[in-house]
């Protein structure tokens, strides 16, 4: 059924259809629709779920997480200063290895308060364990939503599905939501191997000494190496039922490009149309548009960026004392390659929800085209100094 | 996987759970040798109000029947002194082990 929706409640739209258990809820702008709206499901029978109104962030996820222990399907969703909040049980979900999912609004950290959109939120739980995914429009946020499920029950390791505050969050696109019957096909119920059981009764996150934590660690990470291969079947499985495709990254125009831009969530949106314009100039640029930063698509950005002349890498992020943090992956990822590499240009943009326009975008161009190499790893987008 | 009381033994990542969670139970797993005093009940003065089985922060001492005196589980105990403490006719005593 096609419908108007913003994108929290697409995001609500893809929990009803996969058929979530338990849902725990605390409002934090620009999150609260989702919440809301599943609220409304619930109490009308159209979902038959657990909703449970919580006291804060972490008890949110701490509730998640009791839920999927004992084998449901459980979500929750969030931003930034509610992020957080969360941190300590960001890390216990992934730890033991729950499938849950998370929205998050992308929302910038304060101070200087502020709600609009930036990725310094979830970009903080890099190292947690859990996937995460940037949405560039509300299809891809609702669609997220049902193969994060699919995928996290998998690997068990959790799913943060990320969308832009505002530009998405409270905008109203065209929504194409699936029969819960054609979901039913693609996502089946979740069942976990070891859970909470009174019949069958385990000790939970208990000591784990020096002689085993780290095999826990390394099986984290062979889960997220799994990972990978499962987006990827499980995007085209998704094609298949549903005719829309996701991977690891998407290209677009990037056949015959010298110069290669790199965006992520609705910075790439936006970017396409820069693209159109550039080409039409003769410029021979493409773009690639990073949609799951863990696990890092290594192997696509190497693939698409190698032989290339430039990659303007644009970041809605910052790490202090280093650089944009898509910009930091994407030259690590390069360090041990053989090949002709791109220069990479790294350019802060947009933080705090300032608009980054096609206009912004093609003046980053302009700037990388006339220079040799950067120099330096931060250049600045439209600061005002 | 079905809850096993015998000690599981692990050799590594491939035969460990993917959640730190016990394979085995802790009826294997006896965690009283860091016990270093034991308290041992005088049951000649016990009256059988079953405080220490209440207060054991370890769930270590057992509850038999109303007319009986309850018994220390001595696999667990950790001779923390809780049940010397609590009890109501300082019948409990704790003994260097
Ligand atoms: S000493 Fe502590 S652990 Fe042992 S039986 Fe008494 S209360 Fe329980
Ligand atoms: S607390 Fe003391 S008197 Fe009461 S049951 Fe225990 S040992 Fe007996």
């Amino acid at each position: 059924m096609e419908k108007v929706v913003l994108g929290n409640h697409a995001v609500s739209y893809g929990v009803l259809v996969s058929r979530v258990q338990t849902i725990s809820a605390y409002p934090i702008t620009p999150q609260t629709l989702i919440v809301e709206r599943l609220s409304e499901m619930v109490a009308d029978g159209e979902l038959d779920a657990i909703f449970t109104k919580v006291e804060s962030e972490h008890s949110a996820l701490a509730s998640a997480i009791g839920s999927s222990s004992v084998g449901a399907r459980a979500f929750t969703a969030t931003s930034s200063q509610g992020l957080a909040l969360m941190h300590e049980m960001i890390h216990w979900a992934s730890g033991a290895r729950l499938p849950i999912v998370l929205a998050n609004v992308n929302r910038a950290m304060a101070p200087g308060w502020n709600i609009w959109t930036d990725q310094n939120d979830s970009l903080s739980c890099r190292d947690t364990g859990w996937m995460q995914i940037y949405c560039q429009n509300n299809q891809e946020v609702l669609d997220s939503i049902i193969m994060g499920y699919k995928v996290s029950e998998q690997v068990l390791l959790p799913t943060m599905v990320c969308l832009d505050a505002f530009v998405l969050s409270h905008t109203a696109e065209n929504v194409d939501i699936p029969e819960v019957k054609l979901v039913d096909k693609y996502l089946p119920p979740y069942k976990l191997e070891i859970k909470m059981d009174i019949d069958d009764p385990h000790s939970f996150g208990a000591l784990s000494s020096p002689e085993n934590y780290m095999e826990f660690r390394y099986k984290m990470q062979e889960a997220m190496d799994k990972a990978e291969d499962i987006i990827i079947k499980e995007g085209k499985e998704f094609e298949k039922i549903f005719g829309r495709k996701y991977g690891m990254v998407e290209e677009y125009r990037t056949e015959g490009a010298e110069i290669i831009l790199v965006a992520t969530a609705t910075i790439a949106s936006t970017a396409k149309a820069s693209i159109d314009s550039l080409r039409a100039k003769g410029i021979n640029i493409g773009l690639l548009r990073l949609r799951v930063f863990r696990p890092f698509p290594v192997k696509d950005v190497v693939r698409v960026l190698l032989n290339k002349k430039k990659a303007i890498v644009i970041d809605r992020n910052i790490s202090y004392g280093k650089s944009g943090i898509f910009f930091d992956e994407i030259k690590g990822a390069f360090y041990n390659i053989e090949g002709d590499k791109p220069k990479i240009f790294g350019y802060i943009a947009g933080l705090g929800g300032r608009d980054v326009t096609p206009e912004a975008i093609s003046d980053m161009v302009d700037d990388a085209m006339r220079k040799d190499k950067p120099e330096k790893d931060i250049i600045w987008s439209g600061v005002k100094l | 996987m079905k809850h096993d009381k015998k000690k599981v033994e692990i050799k590594g990542a491939s035969d460990m759970p993917d959640m730190p969670a016990s394979l085995g139970s802790m009826a294997s797993n006896k965690t009283a040798s860091w016990r270093n005093l034991r308290p041992e009940i005088d049951e000649s003065k016990c009256i059988k109000c079953f405080i220490c089985w209440k207060f054991c922060p370890d769930a270590a001492i057992a509850f038999i029947d109303e007319n009986t005196p309850p018994k220390i589980n001595y696999d667990y105990c950790k001779g923390c002194g809780i049940c010397a403490a609590e009890c109501p006719k300082k019948c409990i005593e704790m003994v260097e082990e």
